[in-house]
């Protein structure tokens, strides 16, 4: 599709000219609604998108030479499984602008810089296929995040960010040798060209294991999870939002992108052990939430059980999970994301985050509590709302795949409606502490909660035009997974060599 | 005897240069214009000719020089260094006024011992020229007004130059009498197997030792932090870096009879290794910036180390690219030192806290080079390192591209440290002068940050002289393009 002009180029590069712009405004509001209009531009610029014929190949492409010598590209391109985490992103942007007007009470500049920022390389992320080039987007993402959660976070906000910083990067350093790795094996960077490769097992054991471990600790999957308490509670909302709303999806992204095509061979042997690792995320995250008193970390501690859904139902290799795993990334960061932005709002009424402080909140706030009341609904899947079409579809798969696993998913539901009706009842109904006072939302918190509001009934009552999207990328996948994988299980026995050769990886290999 | 005066016009530029200061230094005191006013213009031009000379080409002095891309990618580098170095010293607090001609003096000296050393292709002309640019150096580093510590690294400088210079004139006996040449192309084609020739082997090592001194490669390390230390930041934002590129480009000439699979190969690789880790871990409990910088070097000399070892053009031209990507994160990181430092002071992290108020650019600027410093995209630093992994993988040394990335996330503690400092801190320390906010101090850390952005999002065209330099050493013709 040929717009006369590079689509994903223009969406990736227009948030950071415009923030460098910022460094020429003085005023505070007007720092925001500069990068207000900006983030409305970037919702315009986002419209060709919608040009996106659902097939499985990838679009708006574009290609060229970056470092000729070493065959890096700059090579960009969504199909049916990025344009939505693209679409998403975008969305995000004026709706953390949004619920930051009045949170941020210094150097707004800073932090506007750093929304955008954030945005640009995390639809670099997106749209990459050149290994190399996610790589760039993947790491320059941290420096803004570390910077909203170290600047603009709470009191033990030094620590958090430490916290996430050196957990993430210390694993994306290891992303950085399978990618190098994938380029000597395969001798090009480009992803499409290596989907069309295939290697042998002991190199894709490797390879998984890499990758796997940069993708589980952005996730979070249990027991890499330890970081995302601590940085979801200390970041402000919209680091908050975006921490869930997008850079989660970075993780299971690469699961999809990166381990399922490039090394089906070992996703298929370590699939087993991703699978338990995703239940105990479920039931863990779970039933870790259910005891917590801080409405934002039983919020992040739900993450990981929603997340762990994720992973799980990529890892089924069946059409229903992996549609479901899609679905669930897309949910949890509409949902999710609204969750945190609900929980600024009240923050900045109440200034506490307990749950103990702001109860009782039925009376005097009621358009806050029925936004929290659908939200709550969709986090734990309710028929109707978004989060029903995902869950339903992992269980779906889950239940195809063994019935085990299925049964083991149950009580991660359970849990998930237990301390969602546990909060919700006190938020609504308990004993108002200081709740009496507070002033219900006022016209920007209905907008900004207004629009994923509408995506959770329209996803939860009409999900076909999504699925029309995404259904031809994952039928691609899967198929490919699923002949490469045979052809590997008969070239060769490696399963049981494999794990013997950990110090082959350091022999004189000329 | 051929002389091709065409060839070494940038030399001998220098030379000129470094006449002129000597003729200032032993002139009246009173003699103007002052050295800072016109030093800076001389260093532009050096540059410019350096640049002009790039595609020279040609072999003299009985083939002991020899003068090719890789010799003339490094005079570029070490020009760019001199210049900047040479504005950077222009407001040294910390230098009396009647040593300063002689100052600037013995650092041209250097810069052109360092010039010729790119150019050296047979031992004994390498150790001259390496002399040449060691003994001012001996003299500078000294010259910090009122600072015992000053004189005590100077001392220690010297004494373990000393050592090295002399191990490295030992080892280079036993090369000449196991191996009868001193010619690098020669040297080439000999046998290097332990087994075989075990008396070259061990002259090569004591040779190289000679280089891994201005390295600072483990275990010829000691020395790097206590002389950074001791040292004038402005000085030291000299013996940081314009020694480490002398020393490179000696190590990428040698690296070309270094095959993976040789004992002397993989000592080279295990030092690598150690150097990574000792100076990554030994950063991460410094608290005097300088120190700090120090033992950063020291983990950089051994990522070098993984290029040079790969045995390809291209490791060594990601080596030669990684030295100069060395120079610039080093140069931008000194300068921010020098200018937050206005009264020559030896800084603390604390005293970076808050800079982003004070001194938005030099913070921004600091930013730059500690990312680049790490590794993190979109910086030089990131490429570099990226270009070594990719060379090096798979040429018998995985385990040491393996250790290179685990350092990198150790690393990334301490470099994020001075980030936090300079960014998230608030409070900084009351009684130290507020940091250099002129235009010229802002101007030089956003260019030099600039230049680390600018070549990480666009290394081709240096890569491309990179590895047209790399090729030429192994004697494939290279257009430069491809």
């Amino acid at each position: 599709m040929d717009f006369g002009y590079p689509v994903l180029t223009l969406l990736i590069a227009f948030p950071l000219v415009a923030a460098c712009g910022l460094f020429f405004i003085k005023a505070a509001p007007v720092v925001r609604y500069y990068t207000m209009v900006v983030s409305l531009i970037e919702c315009l610029l986002a419209v060709p998108l919608f040009q996106y014929v659902p097939n499985a190949e990838f679009q708006f492409v574009e290609k060229i030479d970056w470092v000729h010598q070493w065959g890096l590209q700059y090579y960009l391109g969504v199909d049916g499984i990025s344009i939505l985490m693209v679409l998403l992103t975008i969305a995000v942007l004026p709706l953390c602008v949004m619920c930051s007007w009045t949170y941020i009470g210094k150097r707004e500049k800073e932090f506007h810089f750093c929304l955008l920022f954030m945005t640009s390389s995390v639809l670099g992320v997106f749209c990459a296929l050149d290994l190399v080039l996610f790589y760039v987007f993947w790491e320059a993402m941290l420096i803004p995040m570390y910077l909203l959660i170290a600047v603009w976070g709470g009191d033990d906000r030094r620590y958090a960010s430490l916290k996430f910083f050196l957990y993430t990067l210390a694993g994306s350093t290891l992303l950085l040798a399978a990618i190098v790795a994938f380029r000597i094996t395969g001798g090009t960077f480009s992803i499409p060209e290596l989907m069309e490769q295939s290697f042998s097992f002991r190199f894709q054991f490797w390879a998984f294991l890499a990758m796997a471990l940069a993708f589980a600790i952005k996730v979070p999957m249990f027991p890499f999870h330890t970081w995302l308490p601590a940085a979801h509670v200390q970041a402000p909302s919209a680091g908050s939002v975006i921490l869930a709303a997008v850079l989660l999806k970075m993780g299971t992204y690469g699961f999809l992108r990166f381990c399922l095509p490039l090394t089906p061979a070992a996703s298929d042997y370590f699939a087993p052990m991703m699978i338990a690792i995703s239940l105990i995320s479920i039931i863990y995250g779970g039933a870790i939430a259910l005891g917590q008193s801080d409405i934002k970390k039983l919020i992040a501690y739900s993450s990981v059980g929603h997340m762990g859904f994720v992973t799980l139902g990529i890892f089924l290799f069946n059409l229903r999970g992996v549609e479901g795993a899609l679905f669930q990334m897309l949910n949890h960061g509409i949902v999710t994301g609204a969750l945190f932005m609900m929980i600024g709002c009240v923050y900045e009424r109440s200034h506490s985050r307990e749950i103990e402080d702001n109860m009782g909140m039925g009376k005097y706030m009621p358009a806050y509590m029925f936004f929290w009341g659908l939200m709550a609904l969709a986090s734990f899947g309710f028929p109707g709302t978004n989060g029903f079409v995902g869950e339903i579809l992992v269980f779906v798969g889950a239940f195809q795949e063994n019935t085990w696993i299925g049964f083991l998913c149950v009580p991660g539901a359970l849990l998930a409606a237990a301390y969602m009706f546990r909060v919700s009842l006190k938020m609504a109904w308990g004993k108002p502490s200081t709740a009496a006072g507070w002033k219900d939302l006022n016209a920007r918190e209905w907008i900004y909660l207004t629009i994923p509001a509408v995506f959770v009934l329209w996803i939860g009552l009409a999900p076909s035009p999504f699925f029309k999207i995404i259904d031809p990328s994952i039928d691609k996948l899967l198929n490919d997974f699923d002949k490469r994988k045979v052809a590997h299980l008969e070239a060769e026995q490696p399963v049981k060599t494999a794990a013997n050769d950990i110090f082959s990886v350091f022999a004189v290999n000329k | 005897m051929n002389f091709i005066t065409s060839l070494i016009v940038p030399e001998i530029y220098y030379l000129f240069l470094a006449i002129a200061l000597m003729i200032q230094s032993c002139g009246d005191r009173e003699w103007k214009p002052d050295v800072e006013k016109w030093l800076p213009f001389g260093a532009l031009l050096g540059l410019f000719t350096t640049i002009a000379h790039y595609h020279a080409h040609g072999t003299m002095l009985y083939g002991t020089y020899e003068v090719d891309m890789m010799s003339q990618f490094f005079k570029i580098a070490l020009s760019f260094g001199f210049f900047v170095i040479v504005i950077n010293t222009s407001r040294q607090p910390t230098l009396a006024d009647e040593k300063r001609a002689d100052y600037y003096m013995l650092l041209t000296f250097s810069t052109f011992g360092l010039m010729l050393l790119s150019s050296c292709v047979e031992l004994i002309t390498i150790y001259l020229a390496l002399e040449l640019a060691s003994y001012s150096m001996y003299a500078i580093i000294p010259l910090r007004a009122k600072s015992k510590g000053a004189a005590e690294s100077g001392v220690k400088y010297i004494l373990f130059g000393a050592v090295a210079t002399a191990l490295a004139l030992y080892g280079l006996s036993y090369i000449m009498a196991a191996q009868h040449t001193t010619y690098i192309a020669e040297l080439a084609t000999k046998n290097w197997h332990f087994s075989d020739n075990p008396m070259a082997v061990v002259g090569l090592c004591l040779f190289l030792g000679g280089m891994f001194f201005k390295l600072a490669l483990f275990p010829f390390h000691f020395w790097c932090p206590d002389v950074y230390q001791g040292a004038s930041n402005e000085t030291a934002s000299f013996v940081a870096t314009m020694p480490k590129m002398g020393a490179i480009v000696i190590l990428v000439r040698m690296a070309t009879f270094l095959k993976p699979g040789l004992e002397i190969t993989t000592l080279l690789a295990v030092l690598g290794a150690c150097s990574m880790t000792f100076g990554n871990l030994s950063a991460l409990a410094q608290k005097d910036l300088k120190r700090l910088l120090g033992f950063s070097s020291v983990a950089h000399a051994g990522y070098i180390m993984v290029g040079l070892v790969s045995g390809t053009p291209e490791g060594l031209a990601a080596a030669a690219f990684y030295a100069l990507a060395y120079l610039l994160m080093n140069l931008l990181v000194f300068w921010i030192v020098s200018r937050v430092a206005v009264d020559g002071r030896n800084l603390e992290f604390s005293d970076l806290n808050g800079l982003y108020k004070k001194a938005p650019v030099l913070a921004f600027s600091l930013a730059a080079g500690a990312f680049a410093l790490v590794g993190l995209p979109p910086t030089m630093g990131f490429m570099g390192k990226f270009f070594l992994i990719t060379s090096a993988w798979d040429h018998g040394y995985n385990w040491l591209v393996i250790i290179l990335v685990l350092n990198s996330a150790i690393a990334i503690y301490y470099y994020l440290s001075l980030f936090r400092h300079a960014f998230t801190e608030e409070k900084g320390v009351a009684e130290h002068p507020a940091p250099d906010n002129s235009w010229f101090a802002s101007a030089g850390a956003g260019l030099l940050a600039a230049a680390v952005l600018i070549a990480g999002i666009l290394p081709a065209p240096l890569f491309n002289f990179a590895i047209a330099a790399g090729k030429s050493l192994y004697g494939i013709v290279s257009t430069g393009t491809h």
